[in-house]
């Protein structure tokens, strides 16, 4: 039995100390909202916070994470008022919306370390997560609203 | 009657080998100095240009191969596989050497190897070296890349001692448990580690 902490709430979990995150966030927690990819933390879809960092919950093993919090897109805010999450709303980012969650948890991480990210931070920053759609200059866009919301207090 | 004074040497001869001795115990006065270096333990190495010289190469191959060099970047973006290509992603160095805002090393790689085929190496310290100190291996001859090695302005801040130890640091090693798809360096860890220290102990010469 492990004890996992997610989105601030407690889970005992039976499972295989090697499982990845992802499996047991999706299928034994329900919380679906953190999508699989690729598997192999290359494209980003699956993308967590692990203590407040960035992590692919796809190579993540469940041993790892004693004693650490983890938040998933569900958590991020307890509204969904984020100013990531209104940005994302007002410029109607998301076309499919499968890498998404991904997206705005590495974007979150951005953020909250650059108050005023540029184009070129942002680019540097979002590298590591793909969008099929190709909604990147949105994503770019509502980044850069984010963090303006942000500066604001939004 | 005058005498002449009689020498069992003449004195010329003993001038002469007393100007040789002189100059041989100066010269091997000398020799003592320049043989004999020490380091941080105050051990004596013996200097050996050619044991040394010999020695490097072998752990330049080590240092050259994709298990090394790909995190000794000329740029700021690991290399990666076989053939160094830039590392999907463009990850960027950042200042400590560990990658930037969502882009950190240790998001993928995490502290062990996972399994699969070419799925991202572990270690609980994966990084780079940080922009302040680059420690470049890529495109470096081996003259440069051993006069920087043992340069501590350019390696790290490491005397020949931390040198010698950085041979079983656990980032050096993961070198040689790379995850499925990887080619190992073209050495053994035990091979690599002894030609290092050889070519510490002998005297770290570069080779010209």
């Amino acid at each position: 039995m492990i004890t996992l902490n997610v989105n601030n709430k407690n889970y005992n979990v039976d499972v295989d100390p090697e499982t990845p995150l992802l499996w047991v966030l999706r299928d034994t927690l329900g919380l679906a909202g953190t999508k699989y990819g690729c598997g192999i933390a290359q494209c980003g879809a699956c993308t967590v916070h692990v203590n407040g960092q960035a992590a692919r919950s796809c190579v993540t093993r469940v041993s790892s994470l004693a004693g650490k919090k983890v938040v998933t897109i569900e958590g991020l805010s307890e509204k969904g008022e984020h100013p990531l999450q209104k940005a994302w709303i007002e410029l109607d980012v998301p076309q499919c919306g499968y890498c998404q969650g991904g997206q705005i948890m590495s974007a979150a991480v951005l953020i909250r370390e650059n108050k005023n990210p540029t184009e070129k931070d942002i680019d540097n920053a979002m590298a590591g997560n793909i969008c099929r759609c190709g909604t990147y200059l949105r994503i770019r866009k509502a980044i850069q609203l984010a963090a303006e919301i942000q500066r604001k207090g939004g | 009657m005058k005498i002449k004074k009689t020498y069992f040497f003449p004195l010329k001869a003993v001038i002469v080998l007393a100007i040789i001795f002189s100059v041989i115990a100066f010269m091997s006065f000398g020799f003592k100095n320049d043989l004999t270096i020490t380091n941080a333990k105050n051990e004596i190495i013996n200097k050996d240009s050619v044991e040394s010289v010999k020695a490097f190469m072998d752990v330049y191959k080590v240092l050259m191969s994709p298990r090394c060099m790909n995190c000794h970047p000329a740029g700021d973006v690991p290399l990666q596989g076989d053939d160094n290509h830039l590392h999907n992603m463009y990850p960027q160095r950042g200042k400590d050497g560990k990658g930037i805002y969502a882009m950190k090393c240790s998001n993928c790689h995490q502290p062990t190897n996972i399994e699969g085929l070419n799925t991202p190496p572990g270690d609980p310290n994966w990084h780079l070296p940080p922009a302040n100190m680059k420690m470049v291996f890529e495109g470096r001859t081996p003259r440069q890349l051993a006069k920087q090695l043992i340069n501590p302005k350019k390696n790290g801040n490491k005397t020949l001692q931390k040198l010698i130890e950085h041979a079983d640091d656990g980032l050096v090693k993961a070198g040689w448990n790379p995850g499925e798809g990887r080619t190992v360096p073209p050495l053994s860890h035990e091979e690599f580690k002894k030609a290092w220290i050889t070519w510490i102990k002998s005297g770290a010469y570069a080779p010209k």
